[in-house]
Protein backbone atom coordinates (compact mmCIF):
# COMPACT_ATOMS: atom_id res chain seq x y z
CA UNK A 1 0.00 0.00 0.00
CA UNK A 2 2.29 2.35 0.74
CA UNK A 3 5.01 1.26 -1.80
CA UNK A 4 2.34 1.87 -4.39
CA UNK A 5 1.53 5.19 -3.11
CA UNK A 6 5.33 6.05 -3.05
CA UNK A 7 5.71 5.18 -6.31
CA UNK A 8 2.79 7.13 -7.32
CA UNK A 9 4.33 10.15 -5.75
CA UNK A 10 7.38 9.47 -7.44
CA UNK A 11 5.98 9.38 -11.38
CA UNK A 12 2.99 12.11 -10.34
CA UNK A 13 0.42 9.37 -12.09
CA UNK A 14 -2.19 11.41 -10.30
CA UNK A 15 -0.91 14.44 -11.66
CA UNK A 16 -0.60 12.94 -15.33
CA UNK A 17 -3.98 11.36 -15.58
CA UNK A 18 -5.57 14.98 -14.13
CA UNK A 19 -3.37 15.91 -17.03
CA UNK A 20 -4.61 14.26 -19.58
CA UNK A 21 -8.23 14.62 -18.28
CA UNK A 22 -7.62 17.96 -19.19
CA UNK A 23 -6.30 17.53 -22.53
CA UNK A 24 -9.78 15.45 -23.11
CA UNK A 25 -11.69 18.29 -21.65
CA UNK A 26 -10.42 20.59 -24.01
CA UNK A 27 -12.18 18.75 -26.85
CA UNK A 28 -15.72 18.51 -25.69
CA UNK A 29 -18.15 21.03 -26.35
CA UNK A 30 -18.45 23.68 -24.58
CA UNK A 31 -20.76 23.90 -21.61
CA UNK A 32 -21.39 28.01 -22.07
CA UNK A 33 -23.17 30.10 -25.34
CA UNK A 34 -21.40 33.15 -26.81
CA UNK A 35 -24.24 35.26 -24.55
CA UNK A 36 -24.56 38.42 -26.83
CA UNK A 37 -24.58 36.73 -29.93
CA UNK A 38 -26.24 33.54 -28.36
CA UNK A 39 -29.13 33.64 -25.44
CA UNK A 40 -30.39 30.80 -23.59
CA UNK A 41 -33.81 29.74 -23.84
CA UNK A 42 -36.08 31.56 -20.92
CA UNK A 43 -38.78 30.11 -19.65
CA UNK A 44 -42.20 31.78 -19.96
CA UNK A 45 -42.42 32.16 -15.97
CA UNK A 46 -39.45 34.52 -16.34
CA UNK A 47 -39.62 37.25 -14.26
CA UNK A 48 -37.66 40.05 -15.73
CA UNK A 49 -38.57 43.95 -16.81
CA UNK A 50 -42.02 45.10 -15.71
CA UNK A 51 -44.52 46.10 -18.16
CA UNK A 52 -48.37 47.06 -18.12
CA UNK A 53 -50.83 45.51 -20.74
CA UNK A 54 -53.65 46.72 -22.56
CA UNK A 55 -56.80 45.33 -23.94
CA UNK A 56 -57.34 44.63 -28.16
CA UNK A 57 -58.53 47.68 -27.89
CA UNK A 58 -56.55 50.25 -26.77
CA UNK A 59 -57.50 50.59 -22.92
CA UNK A 60 -55.40 50.27 -20.30
CA UNK A 61 -55.97 47.16 -18.41
CA UNK A 62 -54.96 48.22 -15.11
CA UNK A 63 -58.08 49.10 -12.70
CA UNK A 64 -56.04 50.78 -10.21
CA UNK A 65 -56.97 48.56 -7.37
CA UNK A 66 -53.90 48.73 -5.72
CA UNK A 67 -53.29 45.21 -4.58
CA UNK A 68 -49.77 45.28 -6.19
CA UNK A 69 -48.68 48.22 -4.34
CA UNK A 70 -50.21 46.43 -0.91
CA UNK A 71 -48.41 43.01 -1.63
CA UNK A 72 -45.03 44.38 -2.88
CA UNK A 73 -42.76 43.55 -0.29
CA UNK A 74 -40.00 45.87 -1.46
CA UNK A 75 -42.39 48.64 -1.78
CA UNK A 76 -41.14 49.85 -4.90
CA UNK A 77 -44.26 50.50 -6.43
CA UNK A 78 -46.36 53.90 -6.15
CA UNK A 79 -49.74 54.27 -7.41
CA UNK A 80 -52.49 57.41 -7.87
CA UNK A 81 -56.03 56.79 -9.14
CA UNK A 82 -58.56 58.91 -9.98
CA UNK A 83 -62.08 58.37 -11.38
CA UNK A 84 -62.22 58.80 -15.31
CA UNK A 85 -65.04 61.09 -16.82
CA UNK A 86 -66.45 57.39 -18.16
CA UNK A 87 -66.96 56.44 -13.95
CA UNK A 88 -64.42 53.82 -14.60
CA UNK A 89 -61.07 53.67 -12.27
CA UNK A 90 -57.96 54.42 -14.25
CA UNK A 91 -54.34 55.35 -12.43
CA UNK A 92 -52.60 58.59 -13.01
CA UNK A 93 -49.74 57.73 -11.43
CA UNK A 94 -47.60 53.87 -11.48
CA UNK A 95 -44.24 53.92 -10.70
CA UNK A 96 -41.55 51.47 -9.97
CA UNK A 97 -38.80 52.08 -8.70
CA UNK A 98 -36.42 49.32 -10.34
CA UNK A 99 -33.66 49.67 -8.11
CA UNK A 100 -36.02 48.11 -5.26
CA UNK A 101 -37.89 45.93 -6.94
CA UNK A 102 -36.17 42.45 -6.30
CA UNK A 103 -38.38 40.89 -8.99
CA UNK A 104 -40.11 38.43 -6.62
CA UNK A 105 -43.43 38.28 -9.15
CA UNK A 106 -45.91 38.86 -6.19
CA UNK A 107 -47.19 41.90 -8.39
CA UNK A 108 -48.14 39.79 -11.95
CA UNK A 109 -49.82 37.11 -9.32
CA UNK A 110 -51.84 39.47 -7.04
CA UNK A 111 -53.23 41.23 -10.21
CA UNK A 112 -56.63 40.22 -10.89
CA UNK A 113 -56.72 41.61 -14.81
CA UNK A 114 -52.87 40.61 -15.79
CA UNK A 115 -52.35 44.04 -16.68
CA UNK A 116 -48.57 44.09 -14.69
CA UNK A 117 -46.53 41.58 -15.64
CA UNK A 118 -42.86 40.57 -15.91
CA UNK A 119 -41.82 39.74 -18.96
CA UNK A 120 -38.70 37.71 -20.95
CA UNK A 121 -36.12 41.07 -21.18
CA UNK A 122 -33.24 41.22 -19.03
CA UNK A 123 -31.34 43.42 -20.80
CA UNK A 124 -32.33 47.10 -19.32
CA UNK A 125 -28.99 47.91 -17.55
CA UNK A 126 -28.51 51.92 -17.64
CA UNK A 127 -25.80 54.32 -17.39
CA UNK A 128 -27.85 56.11 -14.54
CA UNK A 129 -29.88 55.76 -11.55
CA UNK A 130 -32.73 57.84 -13.12
CA UNK A 131 -33.36 56.07 -15.89
CA UNK A 132 -34.08 53.11 -13.75
CA UNK A 133 -37.33 54.83 -12.15
CA UNK A 134 -40.51 53.71 -14.22
CA UNK A 135 -43.12 55.53 -14.94
CA UNK A 136 -46.43 54.59 -16.04
CA UNK A 137 -45.31 55.94 -19.70
CA UNK A 138 -42.49 53.70 -19.64
CA UNK A 139 -44.34 50.67 -18.50
CA UNK A 140 -47.05 51.02 -20.94
CA UNK A 141 -44.13 51.81 -23.49
CA UNK A 142 -42.92 47.92 -22.37
CA UNK A 143 -46.27 46.46 -22.71
CA UNK A 144 -46.89 47.90 -26.19
CA UNK A 145 -43.47 46.40 -27.50
CA UNK A 146 -43.55 42.81 -26.00
CA UNK A 147 -47.42 42.64 -26.30
CA UNK A 148 -47.03 38.94 -28.62
CA UNK A 149 -44.58 37.36 -26.30
CA UNK A 150 -46.19 38.49 -23.00
CA UNK A 151 -49.53 36.65 -23.99
CA UNK A 152 -48.07 33.82 -25.64
CA UNK A 153 -46.34 33.02 -22.25
CA UNK A 154 -49.57 34.33 -20.00
CA UNK A 155 -51.44 31.74 -22.40
CA UNK A 156 -48.46 29.09 -21.79
CA UNK A 157 -48.43 29.00 -18.07
CA UNK A 158 -52.39 29.23 -17.62
CA UNK A 159 -52.47 25.64 -16.96
CA UNK A 160 -50.29 25.97 -13.95
CA UNK A 161 -51.74 28.64 -11.98
CA UNK B 1 32.20 59.50 -34.07
CA UNK B 2 30.22 58.49 -37.05
CA UNK B 3 31.22 54.46 -36.12
CA UNK B 4 30.43 54.75 -32.88
CA UNK B 5 26.98 56.36 -33.90
CA UNK B 6 26.49 53.07 -36.10
CA UNK B 7 27.03 51.05 -33.25
CA UNK B 8 24.31 52.50 -31.24
CA UNK B 9 22.06 52.21 -34.17
CA UNK B 10 22.66 48.81 -34.49
CA UNK B 11 22.47 47.65 -31.37
CA UNK B 12 18.66 49.52 -30.57
CA UNK B 13 17.99 47.88 -33.78
CA UNK B 14 18.83 44.75 -32.80
CA UNK B 15 17.13 45.47 -29.00
CA UNK B 16 13.91 46.21 -30.76
CA UNK B 17 13.77 43.37 -33.00
CA UNK B 18 13.99 41.31 -29.78
CA UNK B 19 11.73 43.36 -27.41
CA UNK B 20 8.82 43.96 -29.54
CA UNK B 21 8.44 40.86 -30.56
CA UNK B 22 8.84 39.45 -26.92
CA UNK B 23 6.19 42.10 -25.86
CA UNK B 24 3.77 41.25 -28.54
CA UNK B 25 4.39 37.26 -27.44
CA UNK B 26 3.67 38.28 -23.87
CA UNK B 27 0.47 40.31 -25.37
CA UNK B 28 -0.36 36.45 -26.87
CA UNK B 29 0.42 34.20 -24.17
CA UNK B 30 -1.95 36.14 -21.56
CA UNK B 31 -4.62 35.59 -24.21
CA UNK B 32 -3.48 31.68 -24.98
CA UNK B 33 -3.57 31.21 -20.93
CA UNK B 34 -6.78 32.42 -20.37
CA UNK B 35 -8.36 30.48 -23.48
CA UNK B 36 -6.58 26.98 -22.65
CA UNK B 37 -7.70 27.77 -19.11
CA UNK B 38 -10.99 28.46 -20.28
CA UNK B 39 -11.10 25.33 -22.93
CA UNK B 40 -10.22 22.59 -19.85
CA UNK B 41 -13.15 24.34 -17.80
CA UNK B 42 -15.66 24.41 -21.27
CA UNK B 43 -15.94 27.87 -21.47
CA UNK B 44 -15.21 29.62 -24.51
CA UNK B 45 -13.07 32.65 -22.93
CA UNK B 46 -11.61 35.71 -24.66
CA UNK B 47 -13.32 35.21 -27.90
CA UNK B 48 -14.82 38.55 -28.74
CA UNK B 49 -11.87 40.91 -29.63
CA UNK B 50 -10.26 40.25 -32.90
CA UNK B 51 -9.66 36.82 -34.59
CA UNK B 52 -10.71 34.46 -31.65
CA UNK B 53 -10.30 37.19 -29.38
CA UNK B 54 -6.59 37.55 -30.16
CA UNK B 55 -6.78 40.89 -29.20
CA UNK B 56 -7.78 40.86 -25.93
CA UNK B 57 -4.56 42.20 -24.68
CA UNK B 58 -4.54 44.49 -26.29
CA UNK B 59 -7.79 45.92 -25.47
CA UNK B 60 -7.03 45.46 -22.03
CA UNK B 61 -3.52 47.44 -21.99
CA UNK B 62 -5.56 50.20 -23.42
CA UNK B 63 -7.58 50.29 -21.02
CA UNK B 64 -5.42 49.72 -18.20
CA UNK B 65 -3.85 52.80 -20.25
CA UNK B 66 -7.08 54.72 -19.42
CA UNK B 67 -7.09 53.85 -16.18
CA UNK B 68 -6.54 56.29 -12.97
CA UNK B 69 -3.46 54.98 -11.06
CA UNK B 70 -3.79 55.44 -7.39
CA UNK B 71 -1.08 55.83 -5.36
CA UNK B 72 -2.29 55.26 -1.28
CA UNK B 73 -1.56 58.27 0.75
CA UNK B 74 0.94 56.32 3.27
CA UNK B 75 3.06 54.80 0.68
CA UNK B 76 6.39 55.44 0.12
CA UNK B 77 5.56 57.11 -3.15
CA UNK B 78 8.95 56.65 -4.57
CA UNK B 79 9.62 52.85 -4.19
CA UNK B 80 5.37 52.53 -4.99
CA UNK B 81 6.36 53.98 -8.25
CA UNK B 82 9.84 51.89 -8.82
CA UNK B 83 8.59 48.62 -8.04
CA UNK B 84 6.87 47.45 -11.22
CA UNK B 85 9.40 49.41 -13.49
CA UNK B 86 12.11 47.52 -11.60
CA UNK B 87 10.06 44.14 -12.30
CA UNK B 88 9.33 44.54 -15.77
CA UNK B 89 12.84 46.11 -16.66
CA UNK B 90 14.42 43.02 -14.92
CA UNK B 91 12.28 41.07 -16.79
CA UNK B 92 12.98 41.86 -20.30
CA UNK B 93 16.69 42.32 -19.74
CA UNK B 94 17.07 38.79 -18.89
CA UNK B 95 16.53 38.23 -22.85
CA UNK B 96 19.68 39.56 -23.95
CA UNK B 97 21.16 37.00 -23.87
CA UNK B 98 18.80 34.04 -24.99
CA UNK B 99 19.70 32.70 -28.33
CA UNK B 100 16.95 32.74 -31.24
CA UNK B 101 19.23 30.68 -33.56
CA UNK B 102 23.13 29.81 -34.02
CA UNK B 103 23.69 34.11 -34.81
CA UNK B 104 20.58 36.05 -33.19
CA UNK B 105 21.73 36.73 -29.96
CA UNK B 106 21.38 39.82 -28.59
CA UNK B 107 24.35 39.76 -25.98
CA UNK B 108 26.65 36.33 -26.93
CA UNK B 109 27.99 36.50 -23.31
CA UNK B 110 30.15 33.55 -21.51
CA UNK B 111 28.57 33.36 -18.41
CA UNK B 112 25.64 33.82 -20.05
CA UNK B 113 23.10 31.50 -17.63
CA UNK B 114 24.36 33.40 -14.81
CA UNK B 115 23.50 36.30 -16.00
CA UNK B 116 19.83 34.85 -16.36
CA UNK B 117 20.60 33.48 -12.98
CA UNK B 118 21.37 37.23 -11.36
CA UNK B 119 18.55 38.98 -12.98
CA UNK B 120 16.08 36.35 -12.25
CA UNK B 121 17.26 36.45 -8.62
CA UNK B 122 17.02 40.68 -8.78
CA UNK B 123 13.34 40.06 -10.04
CA UNK B 124 12.36 39.26 -6.26
CA UNK B 125 13.04 42.95 -5.11
CA UNK B 126 10.50 44.22 -7.64
CA UNK B 127 8.01 42.26 -5.74
CA UNK B 128 9.15 42.77 -2.77
CA UNK B 129 9.28 46.77 -2.99
CA UNK B 130 5.78 46.37 -4.66
CA UNK B 131 5.12 44.83 -1.12
CA UNK B 132 6.57 46.86 1.41
CA UNK B 133 6.21 50.63 -0.50
CA UNK B 134 2.40 50.22 -0.21
CA UNK B 135 2.28 50.27 3.63
CA UNK B 136 -0.83 47.53 3.78
CA UNK B 137 -0.73 44.26 5.39
CA UNK B 138 -2.32 42.20 2.28
CA UNK B 139 0.63 43.15 0.27
CA UNK B 140 2.87 43.14 2.54
CA UNK B 141 2.28 39.31 3.38
CA UNK B 142 2.01 38.25 -0.36
CA UNK B 143 5.28 40.15 -0.76
CA UNK B 144 6.51 38.39 2.26
CA UNK B 145 5.55 34.65 0.93
CA UNK B 146 7.32 35.64 -2.86
CA UNK B 147 10.38 36.42 -1.63
CA UNK B 148 10.67 33.45 0.29
CA UNK B 149 8.93 31.25 -2.40
CA UNK B 150 11.64 32.70 -5.03
CA UNK B 151 14.37 31.84 -2.64
CA UNK B 152 13.75 28.69 -2.25
CA UNK B 153 13.36 27.44 -5.63
CA UNK B 154 15.89 29.17 -7.03
CA UNK B 155 18.10 26.96 -5.09
CA UNK B 156 17.03 23.79 -6.44
CA UNK B 157 17.00 25.69 -10.40
CA UNK B 158 20.33 26.57 -9.40
CA UNK B 159 21.40 22.92 -8.81
CA UNK B 160 19.56 21.28 -11.83
CA UNK B 161 21.50 23.90 -14.16
CA UNK B 162 24.82 22.87 -12.91
CA UNK B 163 23.81 19.17 -13.98
CA UNK B 164 23.24 20.71 -18.23
CA UNK B 165 26.18 22.73 -17.49
CA UNK B 166 28.56 19.34 -16.22
CA UNK B 167 26.84 17.42 -19.68
CA UNK B 168 28.13 21.03 -21.68
CA UNK B 169 30.99 22.76 -19.74
CA UNK B 170 30.13 25.70 -21.00
CA UNK B 171 28.36 28.61 -19.69
CA UNK B 172 26.94 30.10 -23.07
CA UNK B 173 23.50 29.41 -23.82
CA UNK B 174 24.57 29.31 -27.48
CA UNK B 175 27.27 26.42 -26.47
CA UNK B 176 24.43 24.83 -24.19
CA UNK B 177 22.28 24.55 -27.32
CA UNK B 178 25.06 23.17 -29.91
CA UNK B 179 25.67 20.48 -27.14
CA UNK B 180 22.24 19.24 -27.64
CA UNK B 181 22.57 18.22 -31.55
CA UNK B 182 23.15 14.76 -30.90
CA UNK B 183 20.40 13.78 -27.63
CA UNK B 184 18.11 16.45 -26.32
CA UNK B 185 19.49 17.00 -22.23
CA UNK B 186 15.26 16.11 -21.45
CA UNK B 187 16.13 12.47 -21.92
CA UNK B 188 18.95 11.34 -19.84
CA UNK B 189 18.32 13.82 -17.51
CA UNK B 190 14.26 13.43 -17.43
CA UNK B 191 14.31 13.68 -13.85
CA UNK B 192 15.75 17.32 -13.45
CA UNK B 193 13.42 18.44 -16.29
CA UNK B 194 10.25 17.56 -14.38
CA UNK B 195 11.42 19.31 -11.17
CA UNK B 196 12.88 22.40 -13.70
CA UNK B 197 9.47 22.68 -15.07
CA UNK B 198 7.62 22.35 -11.54
CA UNK B 199 10.32 24.80 -9.94
CA UNK B 200 9.77 26.99 -12.60
CA UNK B 201 6.01 27.29 -11.80
CA UNK B 202 7.01 28.17 -8.13
CA UNK B 203 9.54 30.75 -9.49
CA UNK B 204 6.72 32.39 -11.39
CA UNK B 205 4.68 32.17 -8.87
CA UNK B 206 2.15 30.36 -10.93
CA UNK B 207 -0.54 27.87 -9.93
CA UNK B 208 -0.35 25.42 -7.60
CA UNK B 209 2.48 27.90 -6.20
CA UNK B 210 0.24 31.24 -6.62
CA UNK B 211 0.24 31.68 -2.99
CA UNK B 212 1.78 35.20 -3.43
CA UNK B 213 -1.70 36.34 -5.16
CA UNK B 214 -3.93 33.83 -3.38
CA UNK B 215 -7.08 35.92 -3.67
CA UNK B 216 -9.10 33.86 -0.83
CA UNK B 217 -6.34 35.28 1.18
CA UNK B 218 -4.55 38.04 0.33
CA UNK B 219 -6.45 39.59 -2.33
CA UNK B 220 -3.84 40.23 -5.00
CA UNK B 221 -0.79 40.14 -2.48
CA UNK B 222 1.61 42.30 -3.71
CA UNK B 223 -0.12 43.86 -6.68
CA UNK B 224 -2.88 44.97 -3.91
CA UNK B 225 -2.70 48.39 -4.13
CA UNK B 226 -1.48 48.95 -7.84
CA UNK B 227 -3.95 50.65 -10.77
CA UNK B 228 -4.13 50.95 -13.98
CA UNK B 229 -0.45 50.93 -16.26
CA UNK B 230 1.13 50.20 -12.86
CA UNK B 231 -0.45 46.88 -12.29
CA UNK B 232 -0.27 46.32 -16.21
CA UNK B 233 3.55 46.55 -15.78
CA UNK B 234 3.57 44.11 -13.15
CA UNK B 235 1.74 41.76 -14.82
CA UNK B 236 3.47 42.06 -18.11
CA UNK B 237 6.58 41.72 -16.11
CA UNK B 238 5.22 38.38 -14.82
CA UNK B 239 4.02 37.17 -17.60
CA UNK B 240 7.80 38.38 -19.19
CA UNK B 241 9.29 35.92 -16.56
CA UNK B 242 7.07 33.12 -17.65
CA UNK B 243 8.24 33.48 -21.17
CA UNK B 244 11.50 33.44 -20.27
CA UNK B 245 11.39 30.22 -18.12
CA UNK B 246 9.89 28.11 -21.00
CA UNK B 247 12.34 30.05 -23.39
CA UNK B 248 15.36 28.71 -20.40
CA UNK B 249 13.53 25.10 -20.15
CA UNK B 250 13.70 24.93 -24.22
CA UNK B 251 17.18 25.58 -24.20
CA UNK B 252 18.38 23.86 -21.44
CA UNK B 253 16.41 20.65 -22.06
CA UNK B 254 14.60 20.10 -24.95
CA UNK B 255 17.58 21.55 -27.35
CA UNK B 256 16.68 25.14 -28.15
CA UNK B 257 16.50 26.11 -31.95
CA UNK B 258 17.45 22.41 -32.89
CA UNK B 259 14.74 20.77 -34.86
CA UNK B 260 13.89 17.06 -32.99
CA UNK B 261 15.11 15.34 -36.49
CA UNK B 262 17.41 16.71 -38.78
CA UNK B 263 15.61 15.37 -41.71
CA UNK B 264 13.98 16.97 -44.60
CA UNK B 265 10.56 18.30 -43.08
CA UNK B 266 11.80 19.10 -40.01
CA UNK B 267 14.96 21.40 -40.80
CA UNK B 268 13.03 23.30 -43.49
CA UNK B 269 11.19 25.37 -40.69
CA UNK B 270 13.11 28.42 -39.38
CA UNK B 271 15.48 27.85 -36.27
CA UNK B 272 13.98 30.06 -34.15
CA UNK B 273 10.50 29.04 -34.91
CA UNK B 274 11.73 25.40 -33.49
CA UNK B 275 12.07 27.78 -30.39
CA UNK B 276 8.96 29.57 -30.71
CA UNK B 277 7.23 26.01 -30.64
CA UNK B 278 9.19 24.50 -27.59
CA UNK B 279 8.58 27.54 -25.92
CA UNK B 280 4.59 27.16 -26.56
CA UNK B 281 4.80 23.92 -25.75
CA UNK B 282 5.93 24.23 -22.53
CA UNK B 283 3.43 27.64 -21.80
CA UNK B 284 1.21 25.36 -22.94
CA UNK B 285 1.55 22.49 -20.33
CA UNK B 286 1.97 25.85 -17.31
CA UNK B 287 -1.35 26.59 -19.22
CA UNK B 288 -3.09 23.30 -18.25
CA UNK B 289 -1.14 23.00 -15.23
CA UNK B 290 -2.75 25.97 -13.73
CA UNK B 291 -6.07 24.76 -14.49
CA UNK B 292 -6.09 21.21 -12.81
CA UNK B 293 -4.05 21.95 -10.05
CA UNK B 294 -5.26 23.22 -6.68
CA UNK B 295 -3.19 25.65 -4.73
CA UNK B 296 -0.12 24.38 -1.75
CA UNK B 297 0.00 25.09 1.51
CA UNK B 298 2.53 27.65 2.29
CA UNK B 299 4.80 24.77 4.61
CA UNK B 300 3.80 22.15 1.89
CA UNK B 301 5.78 24.64 -0.46
CA UNK B 302 8.65 25.56 1.52
CA UNK B 303 8.79 21.41 2.32
CA UNK B 304 8.29 20.21 -1.29
CA UNK B 305 11.08 22.80 -2.18
CA UNK B 306 13.24 22.45 0.48
CA UNK B 307 13.38 18.76 1.70
CA UNK B 308 12.25 16.92 -2.02
CA UNK B 309 13.84 19.02 -4.77
CA UNK B 310 17.07 20.27 -3.26
CA UNK B 311 18.05 16.64 -2.04
CA UNK B 312 17.28 15.24 -4.96
CA UNK B 313 18.85 17.64 -7.51
CA UNK B 314 21.54 17.65 -5.39
CA UNK B 315 21.92 13.75 -5.68
CA UNK B 316 21.36 14.05 -9.28
CA UNK B 317 24.37 16.18 -9.82
CA UNK B 318 26.46 13.49 -7.67
CA UNK B 319 25.14 10.79 -10.50
CA UNK B 320 25.36 13.06 -13.45
CA UNK B 321 29.07 13.58 -12.09
CA UNK B 322 30.25 10.34 -11.64
CA UNK B 323 28.42 9.11 -14.72
CA UNK B 324 30.30 11.40 -16.75
CA UNK B 325 33.72 11.17 -15.00
CA UNK B 326 33.51 6.82 -15.16
CA UNK B 327 32.51 6.70 -18.51
CA UNK B 328 34.80 9.85 -19.14
CA UNK B 329 32.23 11.71 -21.05
CA UNK B 330 33.21 14.94 -19.48
CA UNK B 331 33.47 17.90 -21.87
CA UNK B 332 36.63 19.86 -22.50
CA UNK B 333 37.11 22.91 -20.41
CA UNK B 334 36.21 25.56 -22.53
CA UNK B 335 35.97 28.03 -20.49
Amino acid sequence: MKITRFLKTIFMLDFLSGLLIAIKEIFKEKKTINYPFEKGKISPRFRGEHALRRYPNGEERCIACKLCEAVCPAQAITIESTERSDGSRKTTRYDIDMMKCIYCGLCEESCPVDAIVQGPNFEFSTETREELYYNKEKLLDNGDRWESILSANIRADKAYR
Amino acid sequence: MIEYLNIIFLETYKILFLLVPVLTAVAMIVWLDRRVWAFVQKRRGPNVVGPFGLFQSLADALKYLFKEIIIPASSNKIIFILAPVVTMTLALIAWAVIPFNENFVIADINVGILYIFAVSSLGVYGIIMGGWASNSKYPFLGAIRSAAQMVSYEVSIGVIIINVLLCVGSLNLTDIVLAQENLWFVIPLFPMFVIFFISALAETNRPPFDLPEAEAELVAGYQTEYSGMMYAMFWLGEYANILLMCALGSILFLGGWLSPIDAFPFNFIPDSLWLIFKMLFLFILFALVKAIVPRYRYDQLMKLGWKIFLPLSLIWVVITASYLFYFDLLPENKL
